[in-house]
Formats: structure tokens, sequence, C-alpha cells
């Protein structure tokens, strides 16, 4: 009897499970990410070889592209483009890396078949959208933050200079890269690991309509007005303002915020329909490809 | 058995633990399981048999919420589990050879992780005594991805009891084991629902298994209940010996669907 008394204090708390949204179950789905990412030293290095190697790339060209215009053979036009480049790859990567972050943590419990353990468990989704969010932040931090202090050291670009301004175009990118982690993760937990290489290819998409390297007008007429539903458009061309003319637009951050709004709204919507398609066809307990 | 603490004194309810009316499953033109109907008790174990592709692993996925329904319901502890799944989750647990847990942590890791999902009180002391009681002392701190196939399986019971769950769910729950290592499993899992007043809904192809844990067995063809009773009760109404016979019987043909 007395054992039973003390077993059965060792249950579930009774309010925890039942809570819709559980701290607790964030943090243990966050220690689950960083058990894993501390057990490979490979994914570790990984996560600043690529920015590191992209870094060195532009930060070269846009040396040359400065050296070239001083020189006389270009207008001064080009120099102020150059001075942008390696400015706007750091912020292209906050969006690439934010959503590989994101969708990888998700792909870890797809490669190790635990989809069906944690859907099964008293986790919500949006409990672990909120531990993905979160993980995404970490390995973005890890492998963004030692590259932009590299760039200050190599090419004297402090990125960390643009002060408030970066904090503005830091939220709007990285709230963009989630919504694009939310989507590829419905479409491979309702598609299975088929759907894995959108996950590394769909964000590149992005790449030449958001205006990450030029100005907005460079782009054919058409193709502006898709670019300006996209809220890196705003910016990407909020960093040009601010370098070539040292202005800071809170206009464009507005309305990057607004439509990243309605881009996370409609991703968080897109999640749930593909989840619930997944347990319709019957998914979810066989995930490979 | 010190592990296990008994209830036993806890009064039984009316409710049955699952409740199923009418249930079916079409993926597309294949009926996976087909209108069947049944209630399984609390405190009791009950075995789904039947062959590959019988609707077993579906059905027990629809138990679980995680497979909806084409048609009818599912009741666990009352809860309909296509809408109110989460008033319940922490009440059930269940394991199956179709999922694993992450190969890179450490099945004290694991555990750990699923202990904070549950909200399990006093997690260490939980995890330290199901390591005992399950002999997974020596395994804590080795990395999930490095133990054999009886290992993980204990490792996978243990994920499964950590709750303390009120209805266990198993899917095939010693399928590629060594008969030594899948006699110690049912034994545990004969010492947990004993002590504990667990009602157990077991899907397996192995009929000494279902015949020694099974208080009743749902037979399923097709995705249909074809036969329904106690083991003892099968045998002796089909005239066999045992129930792997009357299980060949309806594997080939051999008997209608049961009235």
């Amino acid at each position: 009897m007395g054992l039973m008394r003390k077993d059965l204090v060792i249950r579930p708390r009774p309010a925890s499970p039942d809570a819709a949204f559980s701290l607790g179950r964030v943090d243990a789905m966050l220690r689950r990410y960083l058990y894993l990412l501390r057990s490979s030293w490979p994914r570790i290095f990984d996560l600043i070889y690529w920015p590191l190697v992209q870094m060195l790339t532009w930060g070269f060209l846009q040396t040359y592209l400065v050296h070239v215009s001083k020189s006389g053979a270009f207008s001064g036009g080009l120099g102020l483009a150059a001075g942008t480049l390696i400015g706007a790859m750091l912020l292209w990567d906050i969006l690439f890396r934010g959503q590989l972050g994101f969708s990888v943590s998700f792909l870890e419990e797809m490669w190790a078949r635990n989809i069906a353990n944690l859907l099964m468990s008293p986790l919500r989704p949006p409990e672990l959208i909120v531990a993905l969010m979160a993980m995404s932040l970490v390995r973005l931090a890890v492998g963004f933050v030692p590259v932009t202090l590299l760039a200050i050291w190599f090419f004297g670009f402090n990125l960390w200079g643009l002060g408030v301004a970066l904090g503005f175009f830091f939220a709007n990118l990285i709230l963009t890269s989630w919504s694009i982690g939310l989507v590829c993760s419905g479409l491979v937990l309702r598609y299975g690991l088929a759907a894995e290489s959108l996950i590394w290819t769909i964000v590149f998409l992005m790449q030449p309509l958001a205006c990450v390297f030029y100005p907005l007008a460079v782009l054919p007429r058409p193709l502006q007005l898709l670019a300006s539903i996209l809220p890196p458009t705003y910016v990407f061309e909020g960093l040009r303002a601010l370098l070539t003319r040292h202005e800071f637009r809170l206009d464009l951050m507005g309305v990057a915020f607004a439509l990243n709004v309605v881009f996370f709204g409609a991703a968080f919507a897109g999640f749930m329909l593909l989840l619930r398609s997944a347990r319709r066809a019957g998914t979810l307990l066989q995930t490979g490809e | 058995m010190d592990d296990w603490a008994s209830i036993t004194d806890k009064a039984p309810s009316p409710e049955p633990a699952i409740e199923i009316v009418d249930l079916s499953k079409r993926f597309g033109s294949i009926t996976a399981v087909d209108g069947i109907s049944f209630a399984v008790k609390r405190g009791s174990v009950t075995g789904l048999l039947g062959g590959n592709g019988a609707g077993k692993t579906t059905t027990i996925g629809m138990i679980m919420g995680l497979i909806l329904p084409s048609s009818g319901s599912v009741r666990v502890l009352g809860a309909d589990m296509q809408r109110d799944r989460y008033r319940v989750l922490a009440r059930m647990n269940f394991e199956s050879p179709y999922v694993d847990m992450p190969h890179r942590l450490t099945v004290r890791q694991n555990l750990g992780v699923f202990a904070r999902l549950y909200a399990v009180v006093d997690a260490e002391t939980r995890i330290g005594r199901l390591a005992k009681a399950l002999a997974l002392e020596d395994l804590l701190d080795r990395p999930a991805g490095q133990l054999s196939a009886g290992q993980k399986t204990r490792v996978a019971l243990a994920k499964a009891l950590l709750n303390d769950p009120e209805v266990l769910l198993l899917d095939e729950p010693t399928a590629s084991l060594d008969p030594d290592t899948a006699d110690w499993v049912r034994t545990h899992l004969e010492d947990y629902r004993r002590t504990k007043g667990a009602t157990i809904l077991l899907a397996s192809h192995n009929m000494s298994e279902v015949e020694r844990l099974c208080d009743r067995v749902i037979v399923l063809k097709l995705g249909r209940i074809v036969g329904d009773g106690s083991p003892a009760e099968l045998i002796e109404r089909f005239g066999r010996t045992n129930l792997e016979d009357v299980f060949l019987d309806f594997a080939r043909g051999r008997r209608g669907e049961m009235t």
C-alpha cells in the first residue's frame, strides 16, 4: 500500500498535459534538438562552413568591384552598388539559414522515424512549431555570428554597425524563413521524405524575385508586381537605402512586417491542413519516401 | 513486483476504455478497415489478430488519432479521438515497430525528452525505476542507435510506460525479438497490466503471444471482424487445439465470418 501511494505520485501533473500551450513541452523539444546538435560535430561545422564560403566569395567580389570603380573604368555608381553585396549576402543568409534551421530540425524527426511518437504525445503542433522556431535561432546564431565577425576582420564590413536597422531586417527575414520552413515541413509531413528536396531548394526561388543583390527597378514590370508581395524585397531595398543613402526606411519595414504576418498566418494554416491531410492519408505511421 | 504499484483498489469504471463504432478507413479504392465495432473493457488485454493487410495497424492508428477514419467513431477514455484527443493523450501511450527514437541521443536523453513531453513528475526517478525494471540501467548512457533490436524494444517499452498509461497500444511488440527477449517482454507486460490495471490493445502475428497475454481476441480479415472471443472460446468453438490453427483456418478461408 505504501508503495502504491508513492508510485501514484509519479504521474503526469494534472494541469500541464491538458494545457493548450505548455512551455515545458517546448523546452522538451528544444532540449531534444540541442542534444542532437551537440552530438555531431560535422553538423556544427556545416553550420559555419557554407556561410563562411559565401561570405568570402562575395566579399572578394565586392573588393574587386570597388577597386575597379575607383580605378575610373566605371562610374562611382558601381562602387556604391558593389558596397552592398556583402551586406546583402549576409542578410540573405539569415533568410536561407533560418529556413534551413527550422526545416532540418523537423527533418530530423522524419529521418529518425520519431514523428508518430511526438504526435501521439501531448505535444501540440503550435508547441512543435515554437520549438522549431527557437532552434532555427540557435542554429543561425552558431553559424551566422562568427561569420559576421569574420566579415569585419576580412573586409571591414560590420553588419552589427547597422544598429537598430539590423534588428528590423533580422526580424522580417526570420519571420519569412519560418513561413517557408512551415510550408516545407508540412509538405514533408504529408508527402514523406520524397518532398525533402524542397527544403534545400525552395528558398532559391525567392532569390531573384526578392531583389537581394539589385534594386526592384531592375526587374521587368510583371516581376516587380510579384516581387512587391514578398516581404524580403522590402528588407533588401531597405538595406540598399541604408548603405548607399544612409537612410533608414521604416515604411519599408512596416510593409514587410504586414506581409510577413499574412505569410506566417497562411503558412501556419497550410501546415495544419497538411497535417490533417497526412492523418487522412495515413502517412504519419509510415514516414519514409 | 516492487516496480509497479498496485491500483487494483480503484473502482472499475463501467465506461469502456476504447469504444469503436462502425469504423471504416478507405485509402482510395482500397478499404483497409470495413465497418468494425467493438468495445474494450477497462483493465483487459485485447489482441487484434490478422494477417498482413488485415487492418490491424490502421485500426491502431485510428485509435491513436494519427489516422482519420473515413467514417465511424473512436472514443478512448471517453474522448472522441478525431476532435478531442489532446484531452486523453497524456493517459495513453504506444509502441510500434514502425516508429523509432532518435539514434544519436542516448537512451537517457530520449526518455528524458518524452518524460518532459508527458509532464512526468520526478522524471529522473521514474526513468531510473523503469531502467531497473526493464534491465536498461547499463544502457542509459549509450546512443539509441547502438542498441540491438531487443534492447531497442525494451527502450521503446520504457518510453511507452513512462507516463503510467491507462491505455497502452502495442503494435507487434515482440516482432524481430529472439524467443528469450520476447518472453521477457511479455512477462513485463503481464506484470504491468496486473499491477496497474491498465488496458492493453495488442496487434500481433504471434499466436502464442496472443494466447498467453490476451483475455479476448478480435480476428481481422480484409478489414472486417471475422472472429471475437477469448482464446479458449475461439479454440473450442472451431474445434482446434490452439489459436494458430484457428488463425490459419481464417487466413486460408476455411472459416466464414463469425456470427
